[in-house]
């Protein structure tokens, strides 16, 4: 487990991935001005270790969602630099995949189609493509509704959809923009330790956008704390919470807790201007 | 529907025994009238270019008013310089430039199939518009983050998930555009369903008339109830897109 110490004390700088390779993103200075002259983001500065989960947090309308998809190649930045892998993003590309928060799931297509679709987008034959989508769909729980509809889904169910699809297409980053947000709290309890046993054993890159502190500190092994807008990067943070105990043993652990409790220490002062 | 149908047939059958009103023979008389209708060789013409300038028509509808439609949805800048004058013809009586096609057109299919489309093309644009527009944003970015094409995006996805309205767009669209190559055949009056309509009432053959009358409801009936099926098949996800 990591100490406080380990908090970085310069804004910008990321703490080293533990085994030090060449960060999956890094992200120079990015600034994104909507047209109107909103300056939503004031220059954001941090690096994404591969292979591992990072949290973006920061009071609403911060810009969170925003970032992700500056990385995600679906929005432009004004400025500064998004690199993937050392190559400079200019658009959507097969190394990331991306998770709605409102799940993005096309009403008139199977959950198997739906799944399966980003693979279709690529060209796979039909039968290779819904071999694999049925693994994920499998994978994520949901064996036995390969033919239903996204409507007969609950929000849970179909934001496991949502996530097997983006695992689907086997893309090294995985862009989640608040997964769980339209989620109950119960179910997405359930779903976060789904998702680290899923993580556990494809050995992605994480991004993960949240505005739940727990959540946060819960499944990520980085946490990218920022400012109002226009926002830069506060903070940011390892906190490397054991997990080897049970869902409950953690929530419990006082380390789990005193993290929580700094990033709320840390956000608190944004929300009260 | 069927006892519906049954009770007001029943009280025509009536009305039209007692001779009230000369406009209106018994039903039965009108039933027999439909053989006599159906086999004789102007209705066949008739029926065949009138068909011929509704498809065509209707196809040119479909093509240009979807694709206008897709634009004024997707472009803002489209929206607003054609949106007005969509608004406008949609609700203007187009019926009174049909004489007008007839001096530019003359009296044939031509005509006929201008009038189809200025009738049904301007709804199409305008539900193919809305629903273009209701699209949910993040289906569209889904699309481009697995790498679609735009071309892929709008046949795969926009086109989709705009169908509740497009298709609300065209069953619209079918009932006007067979207004409309009625109206453009009552208005030219030597060809087609128009010019039998013409030929039956001038002569006062009114159970003939009748007959021609409920065929061509029947085939209205039939053409929007045909995409109401399909309507109905999308509708579960028009509120959840």
């Amino acid at each position: 487990m990591t100490d406080r110490a380990s908090i970085t004390s310069e804004p910008g700088v990321g703490a080293p991935a533990a085994d030090g390779r060449d960060p999956a993103v890094r992200i120079v200075d990015l600034v994104k001005e909507f047209p109107g002259g909103v300056r939503a983001l004031g220059g954001l500065t941090f690096d994404v270790p591969r292979g591992e989960l990072t949290s973006i947090i920061g009071p609403s309308g911060c810009g969170k969602t925003t970032t992700l998809k500056i990385i995600g190649g679906l929005v432009d930045a004004t400025s500064g630099r998004v690199d993937v892998d050392g190559v400079p993003v200019t658009g959507p590309g097969p190394d990331r995949a991306f998770v709605f928060q409102d799940f993005a799931l096309m009403p008139w297509a199977t959950v198997l189609r739906n799944v399966a679709f980003g693979l279709e987008l690529r060209g796979l034959p039909r039968e290779e493509r819904e071999d694999i989508a049925r693994a994920y769909v499998d994978k994520v729980g949901l064996s036995g509704f390969e033919d239903s509809y996204p409507h007969q889904l609950s929000g849970g169910m179909r934001q496991r959809v949502g996530l097997a699809r983006a695992l689907a297409v086997d893309a090294d980053i995985l862009l989640m923009d608040e997964p769980f947000a339209s989620v109950d709290e119960q179910i997405r309890r359930q779903f976060q330790d789904d998702l680290l046993r899923l993580l556990s054993d494809e050995n992605k890159t994480v991004i993960f956008v949240t505005h739940s502190i727990e959540e946060a500190v819960y499944v990520s092994d980085q946490v990218v704390l920022l400012t109002r807008g226009p926002s830069s990067v506060s903070k940011v943070v390892r906190p490397g919470v054991d997990r080897s105990g049970s869902s409950d043993e953690i929530r419990r652990d006082p380390a789990y807790l005193d993290w929580v409790e700094q990033i709320w220490h840390e956000l608190r002062g944004y929300l009260e201007r | 529907m069927a006892f519906s149908l049954l009770v007001w047939f029943a009280i025509w059958e009536v009305v039209g025994q007692l001779d009230l009103v000369s406009l209106l023979p018994p039903f039965s008389e009108v039933i027999t009238a439909f053989p006599e209708v159906v086999s004789s060789g102007t209705f066949a013409d008739a029926a065949w270019i009138t068909l011929q300038a509704f498809l065509i028509g209707m196809g040119l509808s479909f093509a240009i008013g979807i694709g206008v439609g897709m634009l004024m949805g997707t472009s803002r800048a489209v929206g607003s310089v054609m949106g007005m004058w969509v608004n406008i013809f949609e609700s203007s009586p187009l019926t009174a430039i049909v004489p007008a096609l007839m001096a530019l057109l003359g009296f044939g299919l031509e005509t006929m199939i201008v009038t189809v489309f200025l009738f049904s093309v301007w709804v199409i644009a305008l539900d193919t518009q809305v629903g273009v527009e209701r699209v949910n944003p993040s289906l569209v970015e889904m699309g481009r983050s697995f790498g679609a094409t735009k071309r892929v995006l709008y046949s795969r996805i926009v086109l989709h998930a705009a169908l509740p309205e497009l298709l609300a767009g065209i069953r619209l669209g079918l009932i006007r555009g067979l207004k409309g190559v009625i109206i453009g055949q009552l208005l030219i009056a030597v060809l087609g369903v128009g010019y039998l309509f013409e030929l039956y009432s001038r002569n006062f053959l009114m159970p003939e008339f009748w007959a021609l009358l409920i065929i061509l409801f029947t085939f209205a009936f039939m053409a929007s109830e045909a995409v109401a099926y399909f309507e109905r098949k999308v509708a579960f996800y028009a509120s959840s897109r």
